[in-house]
């Protein structure tokens, strides 16, 4: 068993948000209950719909933000509390890259600078060797050495990502949180990213978490795959495991959802009626009640605990009952 | 006869930077009933040449066209007034916001009457009623309800929905829906495209799919087409295209999908997508392709017979390889 790097138990992020004068306060469970680990060398994905938290989630394990509730541990040290010292400490052993290159990088500086910065701030290497790693690392990501002087408005959109990559890459982290990382880029350019990607795992021996919604990708890319609806997790385990045979009502609406590149697949697409609840005011019992084709008055009442079968986590009455 | 008609289109932009010709001699010949899909990555024009159609370009950019006619009237020749009559009642177009596309200050019931106050002769009454048959008939829960509500309340699904509810609201003859679900998730994109190719069998209205999803052209097209930098360089049926695509640019991205991907490593086109000032000479997609050689480089490609894809290539794939 390789080591563990990130251990997140029943972890939550409340946010109170204003709604208007006079009304009172609520709270948004942005995210309700997650619970992962990410072991050394693996690629852990996780998916799901707009709401479901998973950004949230990853801003969590990049410690960007703190926890309201549960335990997070990365590489041995408790950092649920958020404290300073210890956040600080391990800043660079996990890196995030953001969804949008255009707004990730600052457009009044250079690459060179944007590059060498994680440098300066974390270490007190002098500026000709933060300059040869600053080089170093753009000809990894597929740049050239003269794109150092440049600005980021000067790149493409698959030239940005490869640069807050690079970024992301430069304090030498062990984790890389990536939200998103291809959804914006055109087809053609998305391959060229991923496989940048794959083989830069390959040389520095990177753990990745993925966040997408693009279940394409995720196959290509994922060893572990975590779905999540409304803020908890539906379904967690081996990738190729959940893509062979989903388990979970939503995820089985979700891979059959998504449109396959072969217009003489078969398609046996089973349609969610109905919309994506708000998180402000989450259905009782199974938050995918409303839409799901299994459902019965259990599931309107009582929240499905998470029960696993064959290495797969599924969190449904239905699943454990037999009903499906 | 073609319900649209339209032989070499070009669309010139006038930039700051000089002259830029977005679209370069496309042609389209869409039957009633058609559904057709323009696929290509961005900046390759697959947009501009519907927006001109549609008679929506802004002033800075010109139009030629050897021909280019719907239901036997020349558009080119058509007075602003005519046009506005026939846009937004025989072509109706959907875009990629749905959000942004509707007006904010607007109750979605004011801004389906809208459409149905300027192109039918139709009472309030029997406008309102037409509204909550619309909205029923593109599956929103409680029409009435939702008449008296604000883009803002809705979510982009809805929106999405009522954008669909505006344009079939004329019954048009052309529906062009450019990007209709790339800002929606999964499961209400499948909502869409079923509701969209729904309503085109039972109104036997013809449908042009804008977008860069080959699953969605995979799932709802009849008839494709491929653009890249500005020229159309493949033409074909669904089933063709996929099963032997014959231009190495098809081929290349059908390759590059990660569900055909063959082991770790993806089949990616090294490369931009050319801009405005690096656009090769002869064949545009030469100094990205594999295959190209210097007659690639200095001859304009022809245009191949309908057995092979009408691909703009010297050398079109012979099929098999895909």
């Amino acid at each position: 068993m390789s080591e563990v790097l990130i251990r997140a138990d029943h972890l939550a992020r409340r946010y109170d948000v204003r709604r208007g004068m006079f009304s009172a306060k609520a709270t948004v469970k942005a995210v309700a209950d997650a619970s992962l680990t990410v072991s050394q060398g693996r690629t852990l994905a996780i998916v799901g719909e707009s709401g479901c938290g998973k950004s949230t989630l990853a801003r969590l394990l990049a410690m960007i933000e703190r926890p309201s509730d549960g335990k997070l541990v990365i590489t041995g040290s408790d950092v649920s509390d958020g404290d300073p010292a210890k956040v600080r400490a391990l800043r660079q052993t996990v890196q995030m890259v953001f969804q949008n290159p255009y707004g990730s990088l600052n457009p009044r500086q250079k690459i060179g600078a944007a590059l060498e910065e994680p440098l300066a701030i974390t270490t007190n290497l002098p500026a000709a060797e933060r300059r040869a790693r600053a080089n170093d690392m753009l000809a990894k990501v597929g740049l050239r050495p003269e794109h150092y002087h440049r600005y980021p408005h000067m790149f493409s959109g698959g030239q940005r990502q490869r640069i807050a990559i690079a970024r992301a890459l430069m304090p030498r982290p062990k984790v890389l949180v990536l939200d998103e990382p291809v959804s914006a880029l055109d087809v053609s350019i998305r391959a060229q990213v991923l496989n940048l990607l794959a083989d830069l795992k390959a040389e520095f021996g990177l753990t990745y978490v993925i966040i997408s919604h693009d279940l394409a990708v995720v196959r290509h890319v994922a060893d572990d795959l975590m779905i999540m609806y409304l803020g908890r997790v539906v379904e967690s385990g081996a990738s190729a495991a959940i893509f062979a045979a989903p388990k979970h009502p939503y995820t089985q609406a979700l891979l059959s959802a998504t449109p396959v590149a072969d217009p003489r697949a078969k398609r046996n697409r089973i349609r969610l009626e109905g919309e994506l609840p708000s998180p402000i005011s989450p259905p009782s019992g199974c938050a995918f009640h409303p839409r799901c084709r299994f459902a019965n008055d259990r599931c309107r009442t009582e929240q499905p605990a998470a029960t696993i079968s064959a290495g797969v986590t599924v969190a449904c009455h239905a699943v454990a009952e037999g009903r499906i | 006869m073609p319900l649209l008609d339209i032989r070499a289109l070009s669309v010139d932009f006038t930039t700051a930077r000089g002259p830029f010709r977005a679209v370069d001699h496309v042609d389209f010949a869409i039957d009633p009933g058609d559904v057709l899909a323009v696929v290509g990555e961005s900046g390759s024009g697959k947009s501009v040449a519907m927006l001109a159609v549609m008679g929506l370009l802004p002033w800075t950019a010109t139009v030629t066209a050897d021909r280019m006619t719907f239901d036997g009237r020349d558009l080119m020749a058509i007075t602003p007034e005519a046009r506005r009559k026939l846009i937004g009642k025989d072509i109706a177009m959907i875009f990629q916001e749905p959000v942004a596309s509707l007006n904010p200050c607007f109750t979605v019931g004011f801004q389906i009457e809208e459409s149905l106050a300027t192109h039918m002769a139709l009472d309030s009454q029997a406008r309102r009623a037409r509204a909550v048959e619309l909205l029923t008939s593109v599956g929103i829960p409680e029409p009435e309800r939702r008449l008296g509500q604000f883009p803002h309340q809705l979510s982009g699904g809805m929106c999405q929905r009522v954008m669909i509810a505006m344009a079939i609201s004329c019954a048009p003859k052309l529906l062009i829906a450019d990007e209709p679900t790339t800002a929606l998730d999964v499961t209400i994109q499948a909502q869409i495209l079923d509701l969209l190719v729904a309503l085109q069998k039972q109104t036997g209205m013809a449908l042009v799919l804008i977008t860069h999803d080959m699953g969605v052209v995979a799932e709802t097209a009849r008839r494709v087409v491929v653009q890249y930098a500005g020229e159309q360089v493949e033409r074909q049926v669904v089933d063709g295209l996929f099963a032997s695509p014959r231009h190495p640019y098809t081929a290349a991205l059908l390759a590059a999908l990660p569900e055909h991907a063959k082991g770790a490593r993806l089949a990616s086109i090294p490369g931009v997508v050319p801009g405005q000032f690096d656009k090769a000479d002869a064949c545009r997609f030469a100094p990205r392709c594999a295959r190209a050689d210097d007659k690639c480089r200095t001859v304009k490609p022809p245009r191949q017979p309908a057995n092979l894809g009408e691909a703009l290539c010297h050398y079109p794939l012979s099929g098999g390889a895909a």
